[in-house]
């Protein structure tokens, strides 16, 4: 399995997409979908709309430009394409951001259909919610300063302050694998990058795709370091037990090959990095 | 129970530092809160303005603002660092000393003002006829209203976990990331909390009122 993260190295320079601007993809929207036995296909198709859960603080993955009112991002791409081949076209989605810690409550009250925001597929999440993908493939990596020379991998995090959101996986394994550092928890991500850039926190740590859209965005002042050391699958979530749905957008991942290579190159993959569409979980 | 049971370190770091902050935070705003109460109601005017404007300042602005502050702001004045808890623990103060004053400024007005005329006919100056004469009896008439307040702090310590204190507000946070379900786990601590309130504030506020029982 070849992540993204895996191919970057140290390339934090690039950084990925940048926020702000559409990619500028279309995609065919299907006709006559047939899709039995899903209950939230039913519902979007009797509302003619779909409501999708994303991220709107991610730079390249999942953003939302205030000023211009454009969200872009891999994740957004993703999301689009999957609402086109259930039959909604672009203008039908209604986009609904959702911090990290509501999402299985999201998707379990209906609030929105499908999710598509960085969400790592794990065992206790399939529990409360399902799964279609992984879509995409990354790890926990390392942000910090421009001009900092201590921190080249995580083996040098002893003693510095390390930051990520609150209750974060990446938090916790800091918290687990690396005692020496100081875990520093702020609610959101980019609160952390404020803070790395005022000098308060040393690194900021999550998966390494997030931070190299932060690093994109002001290469200036920052760059990822080291490889990713954990593997992280992101997948789209749907409410529990909606197997028809499941096995619905896991096809349309599989079938759509060329379809993933354009949304990765006109987002994330303007870092300049290769990156092979992961093949989805049987 | 499965919950708590399964994430039970995380529970006990989380009502443990949140224990901390709301001990510390009650002694300091009630050294601080009395204080103010006292330059509020002292003859000096520029003490009273200074009580006056910190009270109206302080209270009047959002509690995550004065965490945020501390949390976000502080570590760039050059100043020494402290930890976050410590931060968590100073703004904490700050916001909760201004209700206490204003508490016990209300027990201030309930002291007939032949106590004081008294204190000062047998020549007590201010400091001694406040301490000695007025403050005694303001307490006993603030206990319920100063338990509200300190009630309302220890439901307050939650703010700090946006700011990086792993205290009970965390909680949830922690809990979705694990993939525990979310309504128990917010159901425990809330139980947690009123516990908490039921079980140490509650008889200790029932305590002080007894024993301070004035006959009227």
């Amino acid at each position: 399995m070849t992540g993204c993260g895996g191919d970057t190295g140290g390339g934090g320079t690039e950084g990925a997409g940048g926020g702000g601007d559409a990619a500028g993809l279309s995609f065919d929207v299907a006709k006559d979908v047939a899709l039995t036995g899903s209950p939230t296909f039913d519902a979007i198709k009797s509302s003619g709309k779909i409501t999708i859960g994303v991220k709107e603080d991610q730079p390249g993955l999942g953003y939302f430009n205030a000023a211009t009112g454009v969200r872009s991002g891999f994740d957004i791409e993703i999301a689009t394409w999957m609402a086109a081949s259930l039959g909604v076209a672009a203008d039908k989605i209604d986009f609904k951001p959702i911090p990290s810690a509501n999402r299985e409550s999201a998707l379990a009250n209906g609030d929105v259909d499908l999710y598509v925001g960085t969400y790592s597929i794990t065992d206790k999440r399939k529990k409360l919610v399902d799964f279609a993908g992984p879509y995409f493939v990354t790890g926990q990596g390392l942000l910090v300063a421009k001009d900092n020379t201590d921190i080249t991998s995580e083996k040098d995090l002893a003693g510095k302050k390390v930051c990520s959101a609150t209750g974060s996986t990446p938090i916790q394994n800091i918290r687990d694998n690396f005692p020496e550092a100081t875990p520093v928890e702020f609610d959101i991500y980019s609160k952390c990058v404020d803070a790395l850039k005022s000098g308060t926190v040393d690194a900021v740590t999550t998966d390494q795709a997030i931070l190299l859209g932060f690093a994109s965005q002001e290469p200036d002042k920052l760059k990822v370091v080291g490889e990713p050391f954990t593997t992280e699958n992101y997948g789209i979530g749907l409410p529990l037990g909606d197997t028809a749905l499941q096995t619905f957008l896991n096809t349309t991942l599989t079938d759509g090959n060329a379809t993933w290579t354009k949304i990765f190159d006109a987002t994330l993959g303007k870092s300049g990095t290769k990156v092979e569409q992961p093949a989805v979980e049987k | 129970m499965n919950v708590l049971i399964n994430n039970s370190e995380l529970f006990i770091t989380g009502f443990k530092n949140t224990g901390i902050l709301f001990v510390f935070s009650a002694f300091f705003a009630l050294i601080l809160g009395t204080i103010v109460a006292g330059m509020r109601v002292s003859p000096a005017p520029a003490m009273r303005g200074a009580g006056t404007f910190y009270v109206n300042a302080v209270r009047n602005t959002p509690l995550t603002l004065i965490l945020a502050f501390f949390a976000l702001g502080y570590p760039q004045l050059g100043l020494p660092q402290i930890s976050f808890m410590n931060a968590a623990i100073v703004g904490l103060s700050l916001y909760t000393a201004t209700y206490v004053s204003e508490a016990i400024r209300s027990g201030i007005n309930t002291v007939s003002v032949g106590q004081s005329e008294a204190a000062r006919a047998i020549g007590l100056p201010f400091m001694q006829t406040l301490t000695l004469i007025v403050l005694p009896q303001a307490f006993r008439s603030v206990v319920p209203p100063l338990f509200s307040v300190f009630i309302a702090l220890l439901k307050n310590t939650t703010v700090a976990a946006g700011f990086s204190v792993l205290e009970a507000g965390a909680i949830r946070a922690y809990l979705s990331e694990r993939g525990e379900p979310l309504l128990p786990g917010l159901l425990w601590v809330a139980l947690i909390f009123v516990v908490l309130v039921l079980a140490i504030l509650t008889p200790l506020q029932r305590y002080l009122e007894k024993k301070w029982r004035v006959a009227r």
